[in-house]
């Protein structure tokens, strides 16, 4: 991850024995095996999108297997989705909509950041094993010990949601139980497993901390982050039968069984999407506690604990945000092949005003991202080469933010369109569109790696001989790839049909992706057995640690927004064109309502989130022991 | 507590400072379509046509795909002269569809948009041979014959052609309902009826029963059932039709309505006839 931790701690014990290794290889393998058997029985993307209604009907060649005809409907006497009318839904005289939205998203932000701590941490926890430093291993302990009031605020948060849904939509929960029957159940079974695996593996840490029962300790650690993915993985798939139903006929009959249902066109693409986010969330998240308590404290040993702490947050909240759009691409390409017009309503309707504000956020990001990396060069004396750099990182970043949020269509007067001479810009105008900011994205994709390439390098000083050769080779890829971006963009998105524009995208994501890749080759083939210069953790400005404030304000909000869009794009269906929601809030409000939910439960999230922290810190306080006078 | 303070205040004021972009953008709510009460007897083609136009950028979502380049993903037809475009289609060698005129391409590519796929417009990967538009009587868009001949009126009109589709009268109405509710019982389980009337519809009762009166056609009038019947009694004369036959009927009454109806709709039916005396 970084190997200017503070200092090298104690050698590991020598007397491991081969049974820890052989059991955890062995979990490792079958957990691997059970996930490629699974994704080898997915089937063609036909196959996947069958049936979702008549949508799928107009032209799509039917597969038998799923899609009986009517005859077969009445013999099964299968349950048709229910037709609420409005009357049907409780009025509890608060809108049921923005219960449930605050209770959903709460329950999601922590479930996010429960799901996403113990990945990075048993990842931290073996590289502690196999570094041999205690510090990671340390460290893996604190993530673990800040968020575990997380995992009771996220099933008090799923246990409320629950209960709003059957009490506010009791029609459409009362079908949802029947289409997903047993499956609920087996959720249920699965907390079971993940408390199991959770406690044993957090209170077990200093018990089994050495030798065979650190294998013991990380065996545990991935069954508790294969348990909280399966979870994950089957909440994911209510949320996707809803957007689009699988298993079921037209009118919202059951036809399938469980795993037809499930495994819905965008079960996959979600699953992925969360996955990555997840761990950028909760990156961000536990970041923001390490720059609390930098910040908090003057002591320096602390203030390059919490520094490093900090960094490798901010280290794993941007790495895993890199690969992001890529897996937002793959979903919003399986929502536009399911249905052109749900793709279309998210990005071309009404929601497509919110990807400007997504923008903003993604941008914010990025800059954070950026200047918490040129910040931390401080730390080394080897920064000086590439500081240079840094203000054409910084342009090249404004300058791709502003095309980001330039809007196409604006709401104009009258004599603001005279003014302008007509209702676009003559030059601005083709900046608003999807080709301008799919440029930008991705310059600012790749201009985040160069700085990050460039902190990592800030350190060191390579000793291969073909180390001018790498550099020539690296500097070509950069310029070749922002040369290909910039030329699919305008030539694909402004001179040929619109249908092109989509694909010339995955040709601009491979080339940041080329970027990424041959980055981290070059310079792990030649800064190896490099020179390493100085670096002093804790010398760092105060004013960067706001930046790891920023990420995870920005993060939240960015995921209640785009959580938002993802459930509104369904528009008045509860079941995309099998179960309509003809309750009073089947509208999409305005942007302003959406921003102002957003924000409230971005700081309900912040509260929570506070007491989370502050409960971590009790544990480790003990009030002393009041004088013989009674004084305290 | 300076610090919490400080950060609190830089995460609260990054938070309005998003939320303060939002009401920056157009301020616009979308509406779930709403069914809307036409009245035939006085509907003019003007108002045909406008209802058309109406449909077509909201209940019908064609707005969403056809609109002018670069942004349409669908042909601009509210661009161009759509009848002459039609014309153009039906004389394409490619055309295999079985409309005769413009009205009937349109209707064909609204009920089956892959019948004809216009060249470049086609589902990725598919060569043209399918199209990306859903039938638009199927959810989740759901126009009806009515809506749709709205639709092919505003297309039709809005170029300064002769508008075809023929106005719809008040009983064409009654026919386009009967056809959706055939439409809908063959493809959706009846839903629960809401009042008596409605239920004694759903079963066919009135098909063998009198309701005013004691004449009898395949079964006894019912108009006095509630002077010869108990409430019990005619509950399971209902569920249970066998169990006890009037004096010379035969046993003809469908026996599954106690799986057939809903609790509700038995008790309603059994209140209403418990009244008859």
């Amino acid at each position: 991850m970084n190997d200017k931790r503070p200092s090298n701690q104690p050698e590991r014990p020598s007397t491991q024995i081969r049974w820890g290794r052989l059991l955890w290889f062995a979990l490792s393998m079958l957990l691997l095996v059970s996930g490629l058997a699974q994704a080898a029985e997915q089937d063609t993307t036909l196959d996947r999108i069958t049936p979702i209604g008549m949508v799928q009907a107009t032209g799509e060649p039917l597969t038998t297997k799923t899609t009986p005809d009517i005859a077969d409907v009445d013999t099964a006497e299968p349950i048709a989705a229910p037709r609420p009318s409005r009357s049907d839904y409780p009025d509890i005289g608060v809108s049921s909509r923005a219960i449930v939205w605050i209770l959903a998203q709460l329950h999601l932000f922590f479930a996010a950041l429960v799901l996403a701590v113990p990945l990075f941490v048993l990842t931290i926890e073996l590289l502690g094993v196999y570094t041999g430093d205690d510090r990671y291993d340390n460290m893996a302990y604190e993530f673990m010990k800040i968020s575990l009031t997380g995992f009771s605020i996220t099933a008090i948060f799923g246990g409320s949601l629950a209960l709003a849904l059957f009490l506010l939509y009791p029609d459409f929960m009362g079908y949802m139980m029947h289409v997903f029957g047993a499956q609920v159940l087996v959720y249920a079974i699965l907390f079971f497993l993940e408390s199991f695996f959770l406690y044993t593996y957090y209170y077990g840490w200093n018990a089994f901390r050495y030798g065979n029962l650190k294998w013991v300790h990380l065996s545990l650690g991935l069954m508790l982050n294969a348990a909280g993915l399966t979870i994950m993985v089957v909440a994911n798939s209510w949320a996707t039968f809803m957007m689009a139903p699988s298993g079921v006929n037209e009118v919202g009959a059951v036809v399938g069984n469980i795993w037809e249902i499930m495994k819905g066109p965008l079960w996959n693409p979600i699953n992925l999407h969360r996955f990555i986010a997840n761990i950028a969330f909760g990156g961000a998240v536990v970041g923001a506690y390490a720059a609390f308590k930098f910040l908090s404290t003057t002591d320096p040993d602390k203030r390059a604990h919490y520094d490093w702490m900090g960094y490798t947050s901010n280290f794993i909240a941007i790495l895993a945000f890199l690969p992001l759009p890529f897996a937002g691409y793959w979903l919003m390409a399986e929502i536009y092949a399911y249905s052109q017009q749900m793709g279309i309503t998210a990005m071309g309707g009404i929601l497509a005003w919110l990807f400007i504000v997504q923008a903003v956020l993604i941008g914010t990001i990025l800059l954070a991202g950026n200047f918490y990396l040129w910040a931390g060069m401080s730390r080394t004396d080897g920064s000086d080469r590439y500081k240079g750099l840094i203000k054409y990182i910084a342009v090249t970043l404004v300058v791709c933010f502003l095309i980001w949020v330039t809007p196409h269509t604006l709401i104009l007067s009258a004599s603001e369109i005279s003014l302008l001479g007509g209702s676009h810009h003559h030059i601005l105008g083709p900046l608003g569109i999807m080709p301008a900011k799919n440029v930008a994205v991705n310059l600012m994709l790749v201009v985040t790696f160069l700085s990050f390439q460039l902190y990592r390098r800030s350190d060191k000083v390579a000793t291969v001989s073909w180390a001018p050769m790498g550099n020539a080779l690296m500097v070509a890829i950069y310029v070749v790839a922002i040369v290909n971006i910039i030329f699919l963009g305008v030539y694909y998105g402004y001179f040929t049909n619109t249908v092109y524009k989509v694909g010339s995208s995955v040709a601009q994501v491979a080339s940041t992706l080329v970027v990424i890749i041959a980055g981290i080759v070059i310079d792990t083939l030649m800064f190896r057995n490099a020179k390493t210069l100085p670096s002093h953790w804790g010398r760092i400005p105060d004013r960067a640690q706001y930046a790891l404030f920023a990420l995870p304000i920005a993060f939240t909000w960015l995921m209640g927004l785009m959580g938002y869009v993802r459930s509104s794009v369904k528009t008045h269906w509860h079941v995309y064109t099998v179960m309509k929601d003809n309750s009073p809030d089947n509208f999409i409000p305005t942007i302003a309502y959406a921003g102002n939910m957003i924000t409230i439960v971005t700081v309900l999230f912040l509260l929570c989130v506070l007491f989370m922290f502050w409960v971590a810190n009790l544990s480790s306080t003990r009030q002393a022991k009041p004088a013989a006078g009674g004084a305290v | 507590m300076k610090v919490l303070l400080k950060t609190l205040g830089f995460s609260l004021a990054l938070t309005l400072l998003f939320t303060f972009v939002t009401y920056l953008l157009p301020q616009v709510e979308g509406e779930a379509p709403v069914e809307k009460v036409v009245d035939l007897s006085s509907l003019t083609m003007d108002d045909f046509i406008a209802l058309g136009e109406d449909l077509f950028n909201t209940k019908g979502t064609c707005t969403l795909c056809h609109k002018p380049a670069p942004l349409g993903r669908a042909p601009d037809i509210q661009g161009m002269n759509t009848v002459a475009l039609s014309n153009e289609r039906l004389a394409d060698e490619r055309y295999q569809g079985e409309a005769k005129d413009a009205a009937g391409y349109i209707l064909e590519s609204m009920l089956d948009p892959s019948r004809y796929v216009v060249a470049t417009w086609g589902k990725k990967g598919t060569n043209d041979s399918e199209s990306p538009m859903p039938a638009i009587d199927k959810p989740p868009i759901e126009l009806s014959a009515i809506e749709m001949d709205a639709i092919i009126a505003y297309l039709q009109a809005k170029d300064g052609n002769d508008v075809t589709v023929v106005l719809p009268s008040p009983e064409d109405a009654a026919s386009v309902a009967s056809t959706d509710k055939k439409a809908s019982d063959a493809t959706a389980l009846p839903a629960p009826a809401t009042t008596v009337e409605e239920a004694l519809g759903k079963y066919a009762c009135t098909a063998c029963h009198a309701m005013d009166s004691s004449d009898t056609l395949v079964g006894p009038g019912l108009v006095d059932i509630g002077t010869r019947l108990s409430m019990e009694d005619i509950r399971q004369s209902i569920v249970d039709p066998n169990a006890v036959i009037a004096e010379g009927f035969a046993a003809a009454m469908p026996a599954d309505f106690a799986t057939k109806m809903t609790v509700k709709e038995l008790d309603m039916i059994v209140a209403y006839l418990v009244e008859k005396k």
